[in-house]
């Protein structure tokens, strides 16, 4: 089976994020596979150990994104391919989900497409969905359990409100959530495998992408959120009994209870 | 110039979704400026009631589908539905809910009439006649302004508890269209549904109680003698830990959210995980014990309006958000605190 998982790399979530010259950064914080997507690679090579076929890991994005594409390479995937063209560069997500199933649809013949939730930089959570869309593949969203069942497969979904058991057939996107499973961390020869492997880049052109992309959505500004100024009013007291009546009179005296 | 706002409904097992009515009062708000049209839209089999409700909320109009085949909420025929609606009815801004539904649903009509969309959106603002948007990015460490200037429709989905829900009136008048419209035969079934367990939701709860890695550091209690594995008693532990924590949420109709910390040492399931990788909350009040604040688990629910934090670490990084703080040992104050607001809020 064709299995592609897509990936982004995404500052790590430690990092502390500030605004220079109007752009997000990060200072020195390490760049990471987006956490999300961990679980969108490990379920994709899991299923390639349950039932065989090929792991390709596809990215949108600089070429420093080579290093996210390296660990999923490490992880265990078996090819590694990046999409980087000057066009992408203010691209959003209906630009991304169109140049993806470009690739995927390059690659050919593929059974299954992974997601992670959402990415952890800006956080849309809708290039799955969008990508399907493109697609004309079912989009079987926040799966956490799959069992397959000769071209057909059944995804236990994490909804809102509870668990919900879906049937679709193949081909189809998913995204996964946490819960899917428990990401390997790469083995000492996975790490050598991916340090020596060549990751091809596609260019617009080459996923039959070309003329002028003009993004629908522009962020014109980006602001830190205020910091809150009320000092932290801590309540004390002589007993555990007299703090939680402390506690409990100013939540209600501020109404907030 | 007179706008047009299409509101989509959301719902789930016959009930609209709260977030819904706050998408009609952001509506409203809009519209203030506008002078246009409020129409919201229900998809589903026999939603007539819904659709009532969304004129109560304040729709002026309501385009009503119904049919069988879109009984279960399935993204695909409710997208080619929704994207339908908006290419007939020549809408100028939909908004939605950002439940899960309808996120995903309104990503792939912004794909078929290939617009902007602008999810998890916090606020709306008319400028130079075009709507702009916040919305956090990096969990909430920034706030972007996102401008779709030349879209049609402009799409935004909006965040839980961010925008004004209005009061039903039950007088409200408005028209209820039935829509006719064709959609495909869809590929995926539901066969299963389960309700979480978690009783109330994270997303919509007024008030959090939130426990933290240092649930599970009671030492005055000992686990049962057939716990001989040492995680395992740890997870005991926490589980006991965590049953204060349900205490006190009950008496404040809470939802219980957890720490990554938490969630990944197997204390609670992962549906409680409150930060960047887990669910963001924006409630009236948030309760955090045992939690010291790591930047990942702040961007999750640094939005609410009151924090308390309780932690018996001085310098934990919580106390520099929280309104009001308690140093101690959350085993004894959580007790006495359900106790005290039990009896206070006549529970």
């Amino acid at each position: 089976m064709n299995i592609v998982v897509c990936v982004k790399q995404t500052p790590d979530t430690a990092a502390t994020i500030s605004i220079e010259e109007g752009k997000a950064t990060w200072g020195d914080a390490p760049l990471v596979l987006n956490p999300w997507d961990e679980y969108a690679v490990e379920q994709a090579i899991l299923t390639r150990e349950e039932l065989g076929g090929k792991v390709t890991a596809l990215s949108l994005g600089p070429e420093e994104a080579r290093e996210a594409l390296k660990l999923a390479l490490a992880m265990g995937c078996d090819e590694a391919i990046l999409i980087n063209d000057p066009l992408f560069e203010s691209a959003d997500t209906l630009i991304v989900s169109r140049a993806l199933a470009a690739g995927i649809m390059k690659l050919g013949e593929v059974e299954l497409v992974f997601f992670g939730r959402a990415s952890v930089d800006s956080d849309s959570g809708v290039l799955g969905s969008q990508t399907a869309r493109r697609l004309g593949w079912p989009s079987i969203s926040w799966a956490a359990a799959i069992s397959h069942h000769e071209g057909a497969i059944e995804v236990e979904r994490m909804i809102d409100e509870g668990r919900q058991v879906v049937r679709s057939s193949l081909p189809a996107v998913i995204s996964v959530v946490k819960e899917i499973n428990e990401p390997r961390y790469p083995s000492f020869m996975g790490i050598r495998k991916a340090s020596k492997a060549e990751i091809p880049t596609w260019s617009a052109e080459s996923i039959g992408i070309d003329g002028s992309l003009s993004p629908a959505v522009t962020w014109p500004e980006m602001f830190a959120p205020q910091v809150k100024s009320a000092e932290c009013e801590f309540i004390a007291g002589q007993s555990a009994q007299e703090i939680a009546e402390g506690l409990a009179d100013r939540l209600i005296a501020e109404k907030v209870i | 110039m007179a706008k047009s706002i299409l509101v989509y409904v959301d719902h789930f097992d016959g009930k609209a979704l709260p977030a819904s009515w706050e998408a009609l009062g952001a509506a409203q708000q809009l519209n203030q400026k506008f002078a246009g049209e409020i129409t919201a839209v229900v998809v589903g089999h026999q939603k007539r009631e819904i659709a009532e409700q969304a004129i109560a909320h304040g729709a002026q109009r309501v385009f009503l589908v119904d049919k069988e085949g879109l009984n279960h909420f399935r993204p695909e025929p409710y997208a080619s539905v929704l994207s339908q609606i908006l290419r007939d009815s020549e809408a100028d801004i939909f908004l939605s809910p950002n439940t899960g539904r309808a996120r995903e649903l309104a990503a792939m009509v912004a794909v078929d009439l290939e617009t902007g969309l602008s999810p998890d959106v916090i606020q709306l603002v008319l400028e130079d006649g075009v709507v702009s948007a916040t919305r956090p990015i990096y969990a909430g460490k920034l706030f972007v302004k996102v401008r779709c200037a030349d879209c049609t429709p402009q799409m935004f989905t909006l965040r839980g508890r961010a925008f004004p829900k209005q009061e039903p009136a039950p007088d409200a008048e408005g028209k209820i269209e039935l829509v006719e419209v064709a959609f495909p035969e869809p590929v995926t079934h539901v066969i299963g549904y389960k309700e979480s367990e978690s009783g109330v939701s994270l997303s919509d709860a007024a008030v959090v109680v939130s426990g933290g890695r240092g649930v599970s550091n009671n030492p005055k209690l000992i686990a049962p003698q057939d716990i001989t594995d040492e995680k395992e008693k740890e997870i005991w532990r926490a589980q006991q830990g965590f049953k204060l924590i349900q205490d006190l949420a009950r008496v404040l109709d809470a939802a219980v959210g957890a720490s990554r910390a938490a969630v990944d040492a197997g204390y609670v399931p992962y549906a409680h995980q409150v930060g960047q990788t887990g669910k963001v909350v924006s409630p009236d009040l948030y309760i955090a014990c045992g939690i010291s604040g790591a930047i990942q688990h702040l961007a999750g629910m640094r939005t609410a309006k009151t924090i308390v934090a309780i932690n018996k670490d001085v310098n934990a990084p919580i106390f520099k958000l929280a309104r009001f703080g308690v140093v101690g040992d959350l085993f004894e104050i959580l007790p006495e605190l359900t106790e005290v607001l039990r009896s206070k809020l006549g529970k």
